[in-house]
């Protein structure tokens, strides 16, 4: 399954020749699916992430957008490299982390910290916030007065009163947990926060607080951040660029602005659709989208396009051929077929994007095949471009 | 007029604990009629899972303690017997709860768990009720019913287990229907299923349905009437319009305000509510949320009372001793309704 191994060539060309922070590229992710008393038999991979690239600058968030099994936890637990990809690469200031032992990752953990969800797990209830937040910094070498005052500095900094460094977690309400959390994070002046739906937990006014904090910080430090949500309502605020999951693949990956009044694939368009508005008239003069059935299952998923199983806009080429990447202006990526929101014009002057998946297919939305390599000029010529042809020009004898 | 189901007045439920008295709900007071939808709004621990649980006697304990009166149809719930209320149970009120997975025995065929229901109340055979099971669940969006209803839970997604706790509430067309936060634990393209669902059954039956939820967004999308508590006490409540385009109370407006839309450019800052919910062991004194409220003046130590304050709105009540006129200047926040205050209180 996982033989064409991705090097590092043409990474970057990613955007105006500078190296990205951070920079996945074709990362795939199969959990196998064992059965089996005495001797384990793998009779099934689980494709949580498949074929995912996406680049974060430094200084940007990226916002990643999926339901329930889309994969995106799984792709922040890569970059974090808390899981090593099955394929794929995943390079930090251009250097290669993909499969880097405990011990060399040591350098790279102080500079990528991770927020969790759930702010009641991911404290340890029998420790003090000062012991929470001081064990990175303990860790790293600091004397303990040293790091006592700095955790008192970091309490401060994100909102919390610093006298409160003797409490325990539960003392604190949920909102406050996850600012130690944040603390916690912080410790280590990391050039990168992974946050993991931080503020799902959280009731909608205090949410507001805590993304307020994360956009104050990120000013501050010159943090990046990689942002996870379930919904696309809490990821606008911050974020620079929003990629959107589906069953372990990147639908869409849009400027943030952008996606919001112009979303290309119709999974956005759905998921922007069955957000509520909170105004009555609105709601009863707007025409709701409903899209019906759910998520098929990761273990075998749909071939050609995963969404095509609930798509509205899906006809017979949807189930035959995985559309690839189509790149619109503005560095707007979407991998449909029938695209929304694009004229005829911008349609034909799309091209293929070098982050579209290697097994999709060379069919472009306009019906066209894309011509080899049109994409990103700059970028150098890759072998496993060829690869992905290949794959694509067997795609292209099934009828079309 | 239609038919009053539920008159709840005063309604009280304070536990006691090591920490000293919680009162969970302190004074609320509201009704639902035949067909319409009233949604009970707040955050955690404003008391609106608990009042809707009470309902049913499902806060019931050795520490619990309840004061003032819920009557369904004239029938008193709040000192009724467990005899009397498993009579009312499924059969005259029914809930849906937020979490399907542990509210469904998980080791029982979905469609037995609703059969078991039926029978429970109703003299009908096990084939009846097996058809009615089937029926219910086709009309709830559940496909190829007849198999599924020999499932178990966990052969369900999260949205169809959903639909199997609706179906099952809707077994015996009960007049009253609670929804503790259907939606919540479920994605967002699923929650817009299972509200079409809602809105369907609204329009096929003529049950009144309680929807407790956080969201104003789902409010918006489904209620008829609006009850905002904060704190354990109702501090505003009205029609769906009343309430969110001319709210009274400043909590309703850090709400409003709090709530990102979709369809609009994004404010520079997210406009939150500063601070957090009082503790209900020792609420503030007067307004409970003076503490929180950038409009508070010396008044507000002086706990105003559940009234109606605008003129035209005999119904729209609200617990705020601006005037209206102050409300409604002070209100808007950058051209929407917002609160005006942003600092963080840790």
């Amino acid at each position: 399954m996982s033989t064409e191994a991705s090097t590092a060539e043409g990474s970057e060309a990613a955007s105006n020749g500078k190296t990205p922070l951070l920079e996945a590229d074709h990362v795939k992710l199969y959990f196998p699916v064992r059965t089996g008393v005495l001797v384990d038999r793998t009779v099934a991979h689980v494709h949580a992430v498949d074929d995912v690239s996406v680049h974060l600058n430094e200084g940007e968030t990226l916002g990643i957008v999926g339901e329930s099994g889309s994969g995106k936890t799984t792709l922040a637990r890569c970059m974090v490299r808390l899981l090593e990809p099955t394929d794929g690469a995943l390079r930090f200031r251009g250097r290669d982390i993909t499969h880097l032992g405990r011990r060399e990752l040591d350098p790279i953990r102080r500079e990528v910290q991770l927020v969790f969800q759930d702010p009641v797990s991911s404290l340890n209830p029998r420790k003090r916030v000062g012991q929470i937040i001081g064990t990175p910094l303990r860790l790293h070498g600091m004397e303990r007065d040293k790091a006592r005052r700095r955790v008192r500095e970091l309490l401060d900094r994100v909102g919390l009163n610093p006298e409160h460094i003797n409490r325990f977690p539960h003392e604190f309400s949920g909102g406050q947990r996850q600012r130690i959390g944040i603390a916690r994070a912080l410790a280590v002046d990391p050039r990168l926060i992974v946050l993991d739906e931080p503020v799902s937990a959280l009731d909608v006014s205090i949410q507001a607080q805590v993304i307020n904090l994360l956009d104050d910080l990120q000013d501050d430090f010159g943090l990046s951040y990689v942002l996870i949500a379930h919904d696309l309502s809490v990821v606008r605020h911050v974020s620079d660029w929003i990629g959107v999951m589906y069953l372990g693949k990147l639908m869409e990956l849009s400027p943030a602005k952008e996606l919001y009044a112009k979303p290309i694939h119709p999974y956005t368009e759905a998921l922007l659709g069955a957000i509520p508005i909170p105004d009555p008239e609105e709601n009863r003069a707007r025409e709701r989208l409903v899209i019906g059935g759910e998520p098929p299952n990761p273990i075998d998923p749909p071939s050609g396009c995963v969404f095509h199983t609930r798509c509205p806009r899906a006809t017979e080429i949807c189930s035959q051929v995985e559309p690839p990447l189509a790149k619109y202006a503005n560095g707007h990526l979407a991998a449909c077929h029938h695209p929304l929101s694009v004229s005829e014009d911008e349609i034909s002057a799309a091209t293929r994007s070098r982050l579209s998946p290697l097994s999709s297919g060379r069919l472009m939305p306009s019906g066209e095949e894309a011509p080899a390599a049109a994409d990103e000029i700059d970028a150098a010529p890759q072998s496993e471009e060829s690869d992905g042809s290949k794959l694509g020009q067997l795609r292209r004898r099934l009828p079309i | 007029m239609a038919e009053r189901l539920l008159d709840v007045e005063g309604l009280k439920v304070s536990f006691v604990t090591d920490e000293g008295v919680v009162q969970a709900v302190d004074g609320a007071s509201f009704t639902l009629d035949r067909g319409e939808v009233v949604a009970i709004v707040g955050e955690s621990g404003s008391g609106k899972s608990v009042s809707v649980m009470t309902l049913m006697g499902l806060t019931r304990g050795p520490n619990a303690r309840f004061g003032g009166s819920a009557r369904l149809r004239g029938e008193e719930l709040v000192t009724a017997t467990e005899e009397e209320l498993e009579h009312i149970r499924g059969k005259e009120i029914a809930m849906i709860f937020q979490d399907p997975i542990s509210s469904l025995s998980p080791v029982h065929r979905v469609g037995d768990q609703i059969i078991e229901q039926i029978r429970a109340h109703e003299d009908v055979s096990k084939a009846a009720a097996m058809d009615r099971a089937v029926d219910l669940m086709e009309r709830v969006g559940i496909p190829r019913a007849r198999d599924r209803a020999r499932a178990y839970p966990h052969e369900f997604s999260g949205g169809m287990r959903q639909r199997v706790m609706i179906a099952m509430a809707l077994s015996l067309s009960p007049s009253v229907l609670i929804a503790d936060e259907p939606t919540t634990a479920l994605d967002v393209t699923i929650q817009a299923q299972i509200l079409q669902e809602v809105r369907k059954l609204r329009e096929e039956s003529d049950s009144g349905v309680l929807f407790v939820t956080h969201d104003l967004g789902v409010v918006a999308d489904i209620a008829d009437r609006v009850v905002v508590m904060y704190a354990g006490q109702i501090v505003e409540q009205g029609t769906l319009d009343e309430v969110f385009y001319d709210p009274q109370h400043p909590y309703t407006w850090g709400l409003l305000g709090s709530v990102t839309r979709m369809d609009r450019e994004p404010p520079k800052r997210l406009p939150a509510i500063p601070g957090q919910p009082p503790s209900l062991v020792s609420p503030p004194e007067g307004c409970h949320f003076r503490p929180r409220c950038p409009h508070a003046f010396d008044r507000c130590t002086e706990l105003p009372s559940l009234e109606s304050r605008v003129a035209e709105a005999k119904e729209h009540l609200d617990r705020c001793w601006l005037t209206v006129a102050e409300k409604r200047e002070k209100r808007e926040v950058n051209g929407r309704i917002g609160l005006s205050s942003e600092t963080v209180v840790a």
